[in-house]
């Protein structure tokens, strides 16, 4: 009899925590989300149907699905936190979120997920929201396949895209970011992936890292941002395969990597930025295989950076290969293609039988004395450079590929 | 008709001219005689506005000269020697002037038909020799009917035949009552030409008299010894 | 004075150095261009030309002309001719025969292979600088009789503008590496008319951003459309100051 009532105690409690499904609409039980989310619990899916839905903030407290049917559109009438997560195990997907809150004390969003784990936010559209998606203590948690973009022109009252917080374990894959101070935007993230997204015209950084170890970013574009992109102060990053265009301006970067070791960017393309990669107090760095063409500087290595392996890299139509600004050279260039070497190669290895010196003198010069910059392509930079190649004085002795190639790598 | 106020012009150390008057009138024709680098060519020069004088002024028909440039178109001048652009054939420098200096007067081409310059129309400037050159000079000068002619040297490197054309020319001029103004170092060929005698020395007016009141001063018939005459003067 | 104009151009059309500058040009314009699989590279090989061979072929030629024509010139004045449009026909004669072969020789191609905006600026600098580079040369004629003389001083004066200058520039910027120099720097470049047209030419490359802080200085400047303006007076002034000098000079110059 004992075993009788678990059963059917056990029974009850199945038939209570299965999921059900409620659906929002005009011609629905349920007209607003907050009065589904009040009769949902745990485990329910609420399908909303399309219709503009003024629900100041949605907060989640259960661990449900949130399911938009055609794009259902969230208005925050500038006002308000359109979804709080709250719960572990949450789903947003397929909803269109406008009009967010703006405020320069709490960092508003779209989505913002509270110190949870296993959320899943899909395929939906941000349009005109101060943060986007914003994760603070989120843990293995996935943002994909979103759409985001704000129209702020100032730095200060702009928020970033995609906004991580001391988490671990995120997935950021296949997003859409435009328009926002810094597309995606790493603090304190860890073991963390960053693939196939497409970050560009943000005002700051396409993708801004800091405090971030053994993340990866991998097949990304990073196109047309205020500053390019920004990785700092971590370890452990690997960079593959990413995108680096257009990204031109006063202080702007493919990369900027400041204090970062023992990373690898490997297979990447940087294509017309100012400096393609900027480095400064950069340590065991790996650089190979990616192509570097039409920037202004393809490589800026500061003197206090080290053990950096450059190798197997192309470097076509840059303006300058390889700037620098101290005479310590602890980095190791070897077997690049380099389309302005000028050496020859006798035993048809492939190999050029002469070392070649990416940094030219002018160079240095305009590294020291940015206001040298006013003679650039004058006469008398062209020809300090042919001189200093002869007879080399101001460039550092051992900055130099000893083994160029002759033919660039397929690439 | 030319008026000159003690004009000198200094080139460096060199006094080319010094404190210079002279007055010139129609019908006149006037030598300028003097050593060489008496200052002859300079005055010249000054008067035609190519040289800039120091102090002074020239008046020509009663109106300073000083940065004006239509009264040239009365003057026709032939130079010492004549230099024409290399590249230009005869009969292009001759159209060329005509083209600039165009002023509805009937052109007077008595010069270039009497030296047969048109059967040369074709050659180069460069190629001409002295003689030739100063043929086209001569009529150039002469081409416009101009109410002053300035000829220096006029006859120097012409051969005898064409040197006479000149004079007759020159004659026929001053008929026409014509300012006519020479130098020369042959003063033999003046006496049938001149009415007057300017002589220099040093960038000095040393005399400007007729030829009658010279020859009454000197004694002497033939202008070469009249002048000689004077010089030994001088000297003496 | 359009019939002096017209005497002086035809002349120089008969010079062959003219025609050859011309096909010279082209040559090295066209081949530039189907050499360099990248227009862009191209227009870099060419803005070298421009900065460089145009200054010093215009500065000679005009200087060699204005000597090979003393003839010419004196038998002008002793004509019912104003000197000031003896002078300035010679000049306009010069610059408009120089432009059509700059025009023919650079232009031509330039519109052919890499028509945009900065062509359009490389081809009004390289006219301005042939033009400003001639009313040099013909200052510089009146300051001696001496043919072999005067050539020099503009040869000198073509290195003085093309590479000592900058040295001069490139020498201040170290000594005065501790103070903000890039508005000077701006101010300084007015005093060479082939660092202006070379700036103005790079900010419409669109590499103003590599020039980093002082290239915002640059660009603030030059790329408004005031200081567009400006620029392009300052070339004006480059080609109206040496023409006036020279016409007062003439003026009082004996022949």
């Amino acid at each position: 009899m004992k075993s009788v009532v678990h059963v059917i105690i056990l029974t009850f409690l199945f038939f209570s925590t299965n999921a059900t499904t409620i659906r929002v609409g005009n011609h629905q039980l349920f007209h607003t989300i907050n009065s589904a989310l009040l009769a949902a619990s745990d485990r329910d899916t609420i399908l909303v149907e399309k219709n503009v839905y003024f629900e100041k903030n949605i907060e989640i407290t259960k661990q449900i699905i949130l399911k938009g049917i055609d794009y259902p559109v969230l208005d925050g009438e500038h006002t308000y936190e359109i979804i709080s997560i709250k719960a572990d195990n949450v789903v947003v997907d397929g909803f269109k979120l406008q009009h967010s809150g703006v405020s320069s004390l709490v960092d508003i969003a779209g989505i913002k997920i509270y110190n949870k784990h296993n959320t899943q936010i899909i395929n939906n559209i941000l349009d005109d929201t101060f943060f986007g998606i914003y994760s603070q203590y989120g843990i293995n948690c996935i943002i994909r396949n979103n759409s985001l973009n704000a129209h702020r022109t100032e730095e200060q009252q702009s928020g970033n895209g995609i906004h991580c917080w001391k988490s671990d374990s995120m997935q950021i894959i296949g997003n859409t970011i435009s328009g926002h101070r810094d597309g995606i935007y790493f603090e304190f993230v860890t073991h963390s992936i960053i693939w196939r997204n497409y970050s560009f015209k943000n005002l700051r950084y396409g993708l801004h890292f800091m405090f971030s170890n053994d993340d990866a970013y991998v097949t990304n574009r990073f196109e047309n941002n205020g500053s390019g992109v920004s990785v700092m102060y971590s370890h452990g990053v690997k960079m593959f395969n990413n995108y680096f265009k257009e990204n031109w301006g006063d202080a702007a970067y493919g990369i900027l990597l400041k204090e970062i070791s023992d990373s690898y960017i490997q297979g990447n393309h940087f294509e017309k930025n100012t400096s393609g990669i900027y480095m400064e107090g950069a340590v065991r760095i790996d650089v190979t295989r990616n192509t570097f063409k039409n920037n202004g500087w393809a490589l800026k290595i500061q003197a206090s950076c080290m053990d950096i392996d450059l190798h197997e890299n192309n470097f076509i139509g840059n303006t300058f290969d390889v700037g620098t600004n101290g005479s310590l050279v602890l980095n190791k260039f070897d077997k690049n293609f380099w389309d302005k070497y000028e050496g020859y190669d006798l035993n048809k290895d492939k190999i050029g039988d002469v070392p070649y010196r990416p940094v030219s003198m002018y160079s240095m010069i305009v590294e020291k004395y940015p206001s040298a910059m006013m003679l650039f392509r004058s006469f008398i930079t062209s020809l300090m450079d042919k001189t200093e190649k002869v007879i080399p004085s101001l460039t550092p002795e051992n900055l130099k590929d000893n083994s160029p190639l002759m033919k660039p790598l397929p690439l | 008709m030319i008026t000159i106020d003690n004009i000198s012009k200094q080139f460096g150390k060199l006094k080319a001219l010094d404190g210079v008057s002279v007055m010139c009138d129609a019908a006149q024709s006037v030598a300028l005689i003097g050593p060489n680098g008496s200052g002859k060519t300079t005055l010249i020069k000054c008067i035609l506005g190519m040289v800039v004088p120091d102090s002074g002024n020239i008046l020509f028909n009663e109106k300073n000269i000083t940065n004006e440039w239509k009264y040239r178109e009365q003057i026709g001048y032939m130079p010492q020697i004549g230099r024409y652009p290399d590249n230009m054939t005869i009969g292009q420098v001759i159209d060329m002037m005509k083209d600039i200096r165009y002023n509805n007067i009937a052109f007077d081409e008595t010069l270039i038909e009497a030296f047969s310059l048109k059967n040369m129309y074709h050659k180069r400037m460069r190629t001409l020799s002295g003689g030739t050159r100063q043929k086209v000079s001569a009529s150039l000068a002469f081409l416009f009917n101009p109410q002053v002619l300035i000829l220096d040297e006029p006859t120097a490197g012409l051969d005898p035949v064409a040197s006479e054309i000149l004079k007759e020319k020159i004659i026929d001029e001053k008929k026409k009552g014509k300012l006519v103004l020479i130098t020369s170092h042959i003063l033999s060929e003046l006496d049938d030409l001149i009415t007057e005698v300017i002589y220099m020395q040093e960038g000095k007016l040393m005399f400007h008299k007729s030829l009658h009141q010279l020859h009454v001063d000197t004694g002497e018939i033939k202008l070469s010894k009249a002048i000689a005459k004077v010089m030994l003067n001088k000297v003496a | 004075m359009k019939k002096i104009i017209k005497y002086v151009i035809t002349d120089i059309l008969r010079n062959k150095i003219v025609l050859a500058y011309t096909i010279f040009l082209l040559a090295i314009s066209f081949s530039v261009f189907s050499l360099e699989d990248n227009p862009t590279k191209g227009m870099l090989s060419l803005l070298n030309i421009i900065l460089i061979v145009i200054p010093l072929i215009s500065i000679i030629f005009s200087a060699i002309y204005i000597y090979n024509s003393a003839e010419f010139i004196e038998l002008l004045v002793s004509q019912p001719l104003k000197r000031k449009s003896i002078w300035l026909s010679l000049f306009v004669g010069l610059s408009s025969s120089l432009s059509i072969a700059f025009l023919v020789g650079t232009a031509l191609p330039v519109i052919i292979y890499a028509f945009s905006i900065t062509g359009l600026v490389m081809i009004v600098i390289g006219l301005l600088l042939t033009i400003i580079f001639i009313a040099i040369a013909m200052l510089a004629t009146l300051f001696t009789r001496d043919k072999a003389k005067g050539i020099g001083i503009t040869i000198l004066l073509w290195l003085y503008f093309s590479l000592l200058f900058d040295g001069l520039v490139l020498f201040l910027l170290f000594q005065f590496a501790d103070y903000p120099v890039e508005k000077i720097m701006v101010v300084i470049s007015a005093f060479n008319p082939i660092d202006l047209g070379r700036i103005l030419i790079l900010l419409k490359m669109d590499i103003s951003a590599l020039m980093g802080y002082t290239g915002a200085i640059f660009k603030n400047f030059f790329g408004t459309n005031l200081g567009l303006i400006i620029s392009f007076i300052i070339m004006l002034l480059w080609i109206a100051i040496p023409v006036w000098l020279s016409v007062t000079k003439f003026h009082k110059k004996d022949l």
